[in-house]
């Protein structure tokens, strides 16, 4: 049976090994913050860290993510105190909130790579997320914001629980 | 009675042991559960109407004071809105609590939402649905009655309590209190209050007084927006329901005249093949063994009698219905002036279908058994007894074969709507199926089922012809149009307010801004030539406007060139009757600074739309690269009346901004072989961050009622891009989306 490390926890799933991580996350681990939007690697959705890399996790199956740290929204912090979470509730954010998920995630690694982006280098890391609510201008700016705040290296949550950090 | 709470994950919580939610984040303390009140048929706490029946037998832990549909008061003082509206990302579920909080006294942290059930109770006249813009406008005064009771009957209870008379008692952050300082907490009073009369009427706050009405409160479901703890319609229902995907016909109108689904079950996870209405369905365990048993189907198709139509045969029916079309506004005699010869200005435009394209494809679970349907769907309209088909309860329940009585609607966040979801297509699927299948079962769509099968905006062409008069100002107006309906299909009487128009000649969902164009012009003539398409069509955000904005707001701009006249200055000439207008237009031409240049390389285009009560004005700046339209930054102004959360009515500008200018650059729904062309992201493809403007919006104050703002955002920027196009290419953008030669 296939294993995978989810949020610092191993989590053994019942499905093939060519299955699409998105799925096995959502209907075998249960983390339902994991959104499904295209199905072909285009929206950012069903973006996680696989590392500490974003990766669109209907693009990758459970097979490519064994042995690797995979974390997911619900991962990154126990109760949003993540500086990327606390920042999207500072600037508001969401509005629909489907594919925030997706952004956040994507933002958090962006901010591990490069602790002080430019627009144009949040431009370049973000463009792979849709928001058909357009909040680009807040997550913009929720980004400088958690920037500011100065986010920890990684995805590391704000405790230092020792597990799954790079 | 029992009444029932529900989680979002559809485990039922009895007779009010209520589960409360840890969470405390953002510094907003709330209950993470949806509390949807009683189930439908069994005694509901819900009155009808305004004079609400508190019904017999009430749980005390449940709602120990719920004087009305909307408001639920606690014993530990929880204050919970009942929240009839469905929140896509527009703000309902902050902005309705909102309302109630201002009158009711209540402090920002102290306010819950839950989202209430299908009801009557929800909607004028019973239907319950969310759309037009209309959320704010149709609860300003309900929801703040609905306060300022609660408020009453709490002073009163306190007044009681104490023997004083009420008049000296006053409210303040959650308490009643007494002019020798004594509190007494809403939760104490809550039982109290809940044994009086619901006064029929007493005062509202004047505005001077308002403290949270006008304010940037936070939104209340930003939080679990953040964590992944936010329940849409995919995530929703038992754990345990099956999943299920549908085949269904590419051409629309086609129909199933037999399959063979021995390949299908042979797939492993399989569990049942069934059809229904709109096709086969494959139920499986998961999404993957659902999608690969779909893909094994061997289904013949009976495709109807549109299975040849295209693009092309679209639009020469809708050019050969235009000059037969019927009058939809008429003043002067335009036909005889435009026939005198004077310098004539003519123009076609042409508009494709658009899908939605809401970020959650279209999901809906359903349950049947007992003779009881429950449905978790997020959805924009849930309750129409007797109108438009139903809403999602009476669709449910008669494709479930059970009475509307015995079924219950779940409602859960929207994964955006922007009027997909006022559409009851998915519930009744998910129903129909339940109805026929063991236990809880889930239908998704994939992406290319909801580019394929979507209630597309209608495409659209018209003609437009306009003469000058010596003072360059137009003398004469002629606007022909044709299109599909989209009121059709919904009549009668989908939202109240539309029924009436729907049902007289204007059919507004096909005309609105057309008809009522907003410029001085003596002889005006518009026209519209209703042609049926089996296209399935549907409400886009910002309905007849995210076409007749675009053409009457690039003619006017083709109209002030032939007068050699700047656009803004030429547009507020003639809109000297419309000060609303003549405000927003002002302050967007302040705001981007209109009279001076734009950086080298860049032109501005400048555009006004009055939709849903509120007035917009946009400015885009753009630049063309590498043979691309750029828009680099956008300015708006909106007058929307009282503003209620000027955060969120920024947010909602920017949002209807993205929206439309995914439209103008890219949105393109072709029709050949009788089926959508187009299928998922990569050939439908959206604004990315990368391409987005920078926004900058101004709310213009007024006093005025509240007017819409989900919608309003939208129609002026494709014109503001387009004429901006032409400002700096010479090339009058007249086909969308855009393509530059």
């Amino acid at each position: 049976m296939p294993t995978l490390r989810v949020n610092r926890e191993t989590r053994e799933v019942g499905v093939p090994r060519t299955r699409p991580l998105l799925w096995a996350l959502r209907e075998n681990v249960g983390l339902t913050g994991t959104k499904f939007g295209c199905g072909i690697g285009q929206c950012g959705a069903c973006t996680v860290l696989v590392d500490g890399r974003p990766m669109r996790s209907c693009q990758l199956t459970v097979g490519d993510a064994e042995g690797a740290e995979i974390t997911t929204i619900e991962g990154l912090s126990a109760d949003g105190s993540h500086a990327v979470q606390r920042a999207w509730v500072e600037e508001q954010v969401p509005q629909c909130g489907y594919c925030q998920s997706g952004q956040i995630l994507s933002a958090v690694a962006l901010l591990a790579g490069n602790a002080r982006p430019t627009d144009d280098d949040i431009d370049t890391a973000m463009s792979g997320n849709i928001c058909r609510c357009g909040t680009y201008g807040a997550i913009r700016r929720a980004i400088h914001r958690a920037a500011e705040a100065g986010m920890r290296p990684a995805f590391a949550t704000d405790d230092a629980d020792g597990g799954g950090d790079q | 009675m029992s009444a029932a709470e529900t989680r979002p994950d559809g485990a039922a919580v009895n007779d009010g042991a209520a589960v409360e939610g840890d969470a405390k984040k953002g510094g907003l303390s709330r209950r993470t559960f949806v509390k949807v009140g009683a189930v439908a048929g069994a005694g509901l706490t819900l009155g009808v109407g305004w004079r609400l029946t508190r019904g017999p037998g009430l749980p005390p832990t449940d709602a120990a004071f719920a004087p009305d549909a909307f408001l639920r008061i606690d014993t530990d003082g929880s204050v919970t809105v009942m929240v009839g509206k469905s929140e896509m990302g527009q703000g309902v579920a902050t902005a309705l609590p909102q309302l109630v909080a201002e009158e009711l006294d209540v402090p920002w942290d102290r306010i819950s939402y839950a989202f209430a059930p299908a009801h009557p109770a929800y909607g004028q006249f019973g239907v319950q649905a969310t759309g037009g813009s209309t959320s704010v406008k149709d609860s300003w005064l309900p929801l703040r009655e609905a306060g300022a009771k609660a408020r009453w009957m709490l002073r009163e209870a306190a007044a009681r309590r104490w023997g004083v008379p009420a008049a000296e008692l006053t409210t303040k952050d959650a308490t009643v209190v007494a002019p020798s300082g004594e509190r007494l907490g809403y939760g104490e009073l809550a039982a109290e209050a809940a044994l009086l009369d619901v006064p029929d009427e007493v005062p509202l706050k004047d505005p001077s007084e308002f403290t949270l009405i006008g304010a940037s409160l936070p939104r209340l479901d930003v939080p679990e927006k953040t964590t992944g703890r936010a329940v849409f319609g995919i995530d929703a229902g038992p754990p345990d329901a099956r999943v299920a995907m549908v085949a269904r016909c590419p051409v629309f109108g086609g129909r199933v005249r037999s399959f063979d689904a021995s390949a299908a079950l042979r797939v492993p996870g399989v569990s049942e093949v069934v059809e229904i209405g709109s096709g086969v369905a494959v139920v499986a365990d998961g999404y993957v063994s659902a999608s690969e048993g779909r893909a094994a189907l061997v289904i013949d198709w009976d495709e109807g009698p549109g299975a040849a139509l295209d693009d092309a045969e679209i639009f020469r029916r809708f050019e050969a219905a235009a000059p037969d079309g019927r009058s939809v506004a008429d003043e002067g005699d335009a036909e005889a002036v435009l026939a005198g010869g004077a310098a004539l200005v003519r123009a076609v435009y042409r508009l494709p279908y658009l899908a939605h394209a809401t970020m959650e494809p279209m999901s809906c679970t359903a349950w049947v058994r007992d003779g009881r349907c429950t449905v978790w769907a997020a959805t924009q309209f849930q309750n129409a007894p007797g109108l438009a088909g139903g809403g999602a309860r009476q669709v449910a329940a008669d494709a479930a074969g059970v009475d509307p009585d015995d079924t219950e609607v779940i409602t859960t966040f929207l994964g955006g709507g922007f009027g997909r979801r006022a559409e009851r297509d998915f519930v009744r699927e998910a129903a129909e199926l339940a109805g026929k299948v063991e236990g809880p079962v889930k239908v998704i769509w994939s992406r290319e089922d909801d580019t394929q099968h979507d209630f597309y905006r209608p495409a659209s062409y018209h003609e437009l012809s306009g003469t000058l008069a010596a003072d360059g100002k137009p003398e004469a107006w002629l606007h022909r149009i044709a299109t599909q309906s989209i009121a059709e299909h919904l009549v009668p009487g989908w939202v109240p307010g539309f029924a009436t128009n729907m049902l007289g000649r204007r059919d507004p969902t096909s005309t609105e801004g057309a008809s009522n164009q907003p410029y001085h012009v003596p002889n005006v003539r518009v026209t519209y030539a209703k042609v049926d398409l089996p296209v399935p069509v549907g409400f886009w955000r910002s309905v007849g406007h995210t076409h007749t904005a675009f053409v009457v707001e690039s003619f006017i701009d083709e109209l002030a060139h032939a007068a050699g006249t700047d656009p803004y200055a030429y547009r507020r000439a003639l809109l000297e009757h419309h000060p609303r207008h003549v405000r927003v237009l002002d302050a967007v031409a302040e705001l981007a600074k209109w009279t001076t240049p734009a950086p080298e390389g860049r032109a501005r285009g400048i555009a006004i739309a009055e939709s849903f009560g509120s007035y917009v004005a946009e400015v885009a700046e753009v630049s063309v690269e590498n043979g691309r339209p750029r828009v680099h930054r956008v300015w708006c102004a909106i007058d929307c009346g009282v503003v209620l959360n000027p955060a969120i009515v920024r947010a909602q500008m920017e949002s209807g901004i993205v929206y439309g200018l995914t439209a103008a650059l890219y949105g393109e729904i072709n029709i050949r072989g009788g089926r959508a062309v187009q299928s998922n992201f990569h050939d439908y493809p959206m604004l990315r961050m990368n391409e987005s403007p920078r926004v900058e919006v101004a709310l213009v104050p007024s006093g005025d009622a509240p007017g819409g703002v989900g919608e309003p955002g939208t129609p002026p920027i494709v014109p503001a891009v387009t004429n901006a196009l032409f400002a700096l290419t010479g090339q009058r953008i007249r086909d969308l989306p855009i393509r530059l030669t």
